[in-house]
């Protein structure tokens, strides 16, 4: 069992300043799970989900990748991020660059492909999401539908074994928002690891393995979608949903 | 009286604009001019003067720019380094004191400490002087320009860059640097300009650049007028050039912009 294990999270605590983000979290992300974190604004998603790639530094606690503690000084956690990719909320394609040139370069750069190789791979990913006739463009010519997908590919292009999502519905316009979650399920089903922080309970309640409650920096409570959605134990997961749905 | 003197510098200033149509009209302030031009020019080769200080000139202020392009960077990259990170704080604290230093006090003055001074004892080519002093100069403007660009640009490019695994140093080479060099061009061309003019001081340590070149002209011909308003000409064109090399090169990296 715990040879699956892919992210293995202890006693994990992030403190600005006076204030808790993270208050003491435990969890075990299994290869293939799609877990989705949700919880009120202000309970520590979102620091949670920038920890575990080390975009904030933990005050407390350690983090497991692949069998390494990340939170080691001694480790390369640039290594480490090229197997985990990260969406945005903000999309944070690189204005400066073609929807090619931002595919292609980290793959060129840090994983040493070809031009060839590297835009061969972006090509197909591309032409999944639909998007292919884009490449040439800049990310300002595009919807924020469009570049929420694009920042998917980016990630992919790198081959990650585990993904993780910042609320990357919550920056879009209504409508543009089932195109990304589409990109998202099918990325589930083809057996990709993902940790997604989303206001999506739709997408959760269908896709997520387990869905994880957080408030005040902390698990309150996890479970099967199914379990925790229609069965919720703790009264503020109770509030929380009552408010949502 | 003042009164009256003053009425009769205005008069005298009147004839001189009479005499002035009357001549242009006769074909006298022409004739006046050519000679002028002469003298001030073709005898004695005297054209050169402006030819190699011009060459001095843009020798100077060439490898100035690029001296202070080197040193502008490097500083803004650890100033903006320090204030976003925390980190290289003995590094910022030189930094932060080269900047107060250089902009605090006179060009000419740091151009005169640093032949006078630093190099007194040394035999020294003074153009080599020069290009030290004004990019050293520039050096402190560009950083603070340059870390202004670093600084606009949103910290989700940072955090891009990171997550996909580059290290600190190739996200500011690849995404940060080029998003905030653009950014911040039409400034850096205007610090440029400032740099190419304020090379006329060069003077100062006897080195022969453009101005020096005027200068010497006039000392010879006693005609202030002809070397001058030349000096004053060669600088504006040489600026025009620069604008609209700068232009040309915002509107190529603007190619993103749709």
């Amino acid at each position: 069992m715990t040879t699956d294990v892919l992210i293995k999270v202890e006693g994990l605590k992030k403190h600005f300043g006076s204030l808790k983000a993270l208050d003491g979290v435990t969890i075990d992300i299994q290869k293939g799970d799609v877990a989705v974190v949700i919880g009120p604004s202000g309970s520590g998603k979102s620091t949670f989900l920038r920890c575990l790639n080390l975009l904030e530094v933990p005050t407390e606690g350690a983090i497991y990748f692949e069998g390494n503690d990340i939170t080691d000084p001694k480790c390369d956690i640039n290594k480490h991020r090229q197997k985990m990719g990260m969406v945005f909320q903000q999309f944070n394609l690189f204005p400066h660059m073609t929807i090619l040139k931002n595919l292609t370069l980290a793959p060129m750069k840090l994983l040493k492909l070809s031009k060839e190789e590297a835009e061969k791979r972006a090509m197909e990913l591309l032409a999944r999401v639909g998007l292919a006739d884009r490449a040439n463009s800049y990310p300002s010519q595009l919807s924020g539908g469009q570049k929420q997908r694009i920042a998917i590919v980016r990630a992919l292009c790198m081959n990650p074994d585990v993904m993780l999502f910042d609320e990357p519905t919550s920056a879009l316009d209504p409508e543009m928002v089932g195109e990304v979650l589409d990109v998202m399920k099918n990325l589930a089903k083809d057996g990709m690891t993902m940790v997604v922080v989303t206001h999506e309970m739709g997408f959760a309640k269908e896709v997520g393995t387990r869905v994880v409650f957080m408030d005040e920096g902390k698990i309150v409570e996890e479970n099967s979608p199914a379990e925790l959605f229609t069965n919720p134990k703790s009264d503020r997961l109770k509030s929380f949903l009552a408010k949502i749905l | 009286m003042p009164m009256e003197l003053f009425f009769l510098k205005i008069m005298i200033f009147f004839e001189k604009i009479e005499s002035f149509f009357r001549g242009l009209f006769s074909g006298e302030l022409f004739d006046e001019l050519k000679i002028k031009f002469i003298n001030t020019f073709i005898d004695d080769n005297r054209w050169k003067y402006l030819a190699d200080g011009l060459v001095i000139t843009l020798k100077v202020a060439f490898f100035a720019v690029l001296l202070g392009i080197a040193i502008g960077f490097v500083v803004a990259i650890i100033r903006a380094t320090n204030i976003n990170t925390g980190k290289l704080r003995v590094l910022n604290f030189f930094c932060k004191f080269y900047i107060t230093v250089i902009r605090g006090t006179p060009v000419v003055v740091q151009l005169l400490i640093i032949y006078f001074v630093i190099f007194a004892s040394v035999k020294i080519d003074k153009s080599f002087v020069a290009i030290l002093a004004f990019g050293i100069n520039s050096g402190a403007y560009v950083a603070e320009i340059v870390r202004g660009g670093i600084m606009s640009i949103d910290v989700g490019q940072m955090e891009a860059g990171r997550s996909l695994g580059f290290n600190y140093v190739q996200t500011m080479w690849h995404i940060i640097l080029p998003q905030a060099f653009k950014n911040v061009l039409p400034a850096l061309g205007n610090e440029f300009i400032v740099l190419l003019k304020e090379t006329s001081v060069s003077g100062y340590i006897a080195l022969q650049d453009l101005t020096k070149g005027g200068d010497i002209i006039r000392g010879r011909t006693y005609e202030s007028f002809m070397p001058l308003i030349a000096v004053a000409l060669i600088y504006l064109a040489l600026v025009m050039i620069l604008s609209y090399l700068v232009g040309l090169l915002e509107r190529r990296l603007r190619s993103s912009d749709h």
